[in-house]
């Protein structure tokens, strides 16, 4: 295992999508890193940059401390797996998992042996003969589990390896691998569009948008210091309120037609912002319903109520504002005005220009 | 439907079984009074028919294994690689295939003449390749296209080498596409007559079609007619085996289960 770093990587194509701007990062060793990003930000190409499928313009790739950008991709030691799982049709399974043994000459005892150990961790050992034609999905991404794990890589390159299983497998297979690879010790790139896949493995996140990293983070770095209003609404479910509002001489935060949200806790540092235009972040879980007329509150009405079984998410109007809200799953809906109550502990504020995170 | 095609071919058969004077007997009998096999073994010791055999099975393997070869290369050169003049070279191709035969043959005649291979089986292999070729690059493109880049993608992280890949994934996965272009491009091989006559002045050098048209009776103004369907018949039927032989690997569709579905 080895640590994979990308120096200042740039990446365009012809056709102008999925390109990269200088990005750079470092995965240590055994970390399990992941590459988070809505489709066409660019997280495939850097996967495939560094798997060596693509060439990149300028920048700096290494891996285990050796600059690998003109390394072909058998011999950089990284091993891939597709999010179509690209299994050889025309192969069996066992010739699947073993083709890239037998490539690097390995002999047959010794391969016939790998296999059947790593066939038998993923719990595939029963299908060494058949065809993947004659596999479900999630034997198949076992199959390219299997043949990515046997080489003993570098690094493991996942592309979206889940996203083509269904509800029920994802969540229990999301577990399984983060085991799994917390049990290899292996340093991990791990491709997704699903903010809880990311949430629930990784060590640490790098969100991308547009070909940018945003924001490189732990799991709860990013989702609790958001450094900016991308990060703040992609990751978190549902999103979190973005309010358009003002600071006034008592640090209270209004929203812009003057309806008084809270006051804010730690004013030296907003000086600056006092008067101006801000962008208020409230996640849901941070705001109380509580029942109408208490004197910090201010009357919202229920628009919409959608029980999950262990909440409720409320979407509120309050004077053409819309909030979401997460209240108990015991909330009562039969009010139609309510009032709100802001933890002012809890809130984000962004620069309304540059969406950067001022508080 | 069937019926209608097939006729012809059967009508073909009962001849060729009939007694030779049976086959000219006025009013026509369809259903041969008495079988005679004759003819077969007419056509066999009267002319050099299993020369002719020989002559086409070279001829025709030789041009599908050729065509094929280049053709495969070809095709995974325009399926792949970025090649900036990828769209003229296509099109080029496929105008080739659109001259009528006959406006080449006077030159490449000479050709064949100036390097000495009129009778020599490669006079028929070299330009049966190159009618064949556009049909063969177009369909193998076209079909090398549809296999996922990811699998080549998995087999260059995997260690294939670029030959590598084409021959142990691509080619093995195309298998139903080879099959079809293999059994088109053998058929026309073996059926062609234009050239065969025009280049192969040898009756030992000669060809099945060309050979069959050449049977002659005794007698000028003779046909035996029971001799020609015998040679038909013996004809087509490696045509039938060679069907039935790649049949087996059209239907066993191979690309199933490479990817998700």
């Amino acid at each position: 295992m080895a640590e994979i770093e990308l120096r200042q990587i740039n990446k365009t194509f012809a056709k102008k999508v999925n390109a990269v701007k200088d990005i750079t990062f470092k995965a240590n060793d055994g970390e399990f890193l992941t590459l988070l990003g809505p489709s066409g930000c660019g997280k495939s190409t850097i996967l495939r940059l560094l798997a060596g499928l693509e060439m990149p313009d300028s920048g700096e790739i290494i891996i285990d401390g050796k600059k690998v950008n003109d390394i072909p991709p058998a011999d950089r030691d990284v091993a891939m797996v597709f999010q179509s799982y690209a299994l050889y049709p025309h192969m069996t399974v066992f010739d699947n998992i073993a083709v890239n043994l037998r490539l690097r000459k390995v002999k047959k005892e010794e391969f016939t042996r790998r296999v059947l150990k790593t066939s038998k961790t993923l719990g595939i050992s029963d299908l060494l003969d058949r065809r993947p034609r004659a596999l479900s999905g999630g034997q198949r991404q076992r199959v390219a589990l299997a043949r990515a794990i046997i080489r003993n890589p570098k690094g493991f390159l996942l592309d979206e390896p889940l996203s083509n299983l269904d509800a029920a497998l994802r969540e229990k297979t999301r577990g399984e691998l983060k085991l799994l690879f917390s049990q290899l010790g292996a340093t991990v790139i791990y491709v997704t569009h699903d903010q809880i896949e990311a949430m629930t493995m990784s060590h640490r996140i790098v969100v991308l948008k547009d070909g940018v990293i945003q924001q490189i983070g732990t799991p709860h770095e990013i989702y609790n210091v958001p450094i900016n209003t991308f990060v703040a609404t992609f990751i978190g479910s549902p999103k979190m309120n973005l309010i358009h509002g003002k600071i006034d001489d008592d640090n209270i935060v209004f929203t812009l037609n003057k309806i008084p949200l809270f006051v804010l806790p730690g004013k030296d540092r907003l000086r600056k912002y006092i008067g101006n235009d801000v962008i208020v972040g409230i996640r849901p879980e941070d705001i109380t319903v509580t029942s109408r007329s208490h004197d910090e509150t201010h009357n919202a009405q229920i628009v919409l109520c959608e029980l999950t079984g262990q909440q409720t998410m409320v979407t509120l109007h309050i004077d053409g504002l819309e909030l979401k809200v997460i209240a108990p799953s015991s909330f009562d809906a039969s009010e139609k005005l309510v009032g709100i109550k802001i933890d002012p502990l809890h809130i984000h504020l962004f620069d309304p220009l540059s969406g950067q995170k001022i508080y | 439907m069937i019926l209608y095609c097939i006729a012809p071919f059967f009508w073909q058969f009962l001849t060729s079984i009939k007694d030779s004077k049976e086959v000219f007997a006025i009013p026509t009998t369809y259903i041969p009074r008495e079988i005679s096999l004759k003819s077969y073994y007419n056509i066999f010791t009267l002319r050099p028919f299993v020369r002719y055999i020989i002559n086409s099975t070279i001829v025709a393997s030789g041009t599908t294994i050729l065509a094929l070869i280049v053709g495969s290369l070809a095709g995974y050169a325009l399926a792949r690689l970025q090649l900036k003049a990828k769209g003229m070279i296509q099109k080029s191709i496929l105008i080739v295939a659109l001259f009528p035969q006959i406006v080449i043959i006077i030159p490449l005649y000479e050709m064949v003449r100036v390097l000495g291979l009129t009778n020599n089986p490669l006079a028929l292999i070299i330009p049966y390749t190159a009618l064949n070729l556009p049909f063969v690059v177009w369909v193998l493109t076209s079909f090398f296209k549809q296999i996922p880049q990811d699998i080549e993608d998995a087999a260059k992280v995997d260690g294939f080498t670029r030959i590598g890949i084409l021959y142990k994934i691509i080619l093995p996965l195309s298998a139903p596409a080879l099959a079809t272009t293999a059994i088109l491009v053998f058929i026309f091989s073996w059926n062609e007559f234009l050239f065969a006559l025009t280049f192969m002045t040898n009756d030992l050098a000669r060809t099945v079609p060309v050979g069959i048209a050449m049977i002659s009776g005794a007698a000028s103004y003779m046909v035996p007619w029971d001799q020609i369907s015998a040679a038909i018949v013996i004809t087509t039927l490696p045509l039938v085996i060679v069907v039935l032989f790649f049949q087996k690997r059209i239907v066993q569709g191979l690309t199933a289960g490479a990817v998700k579905g």
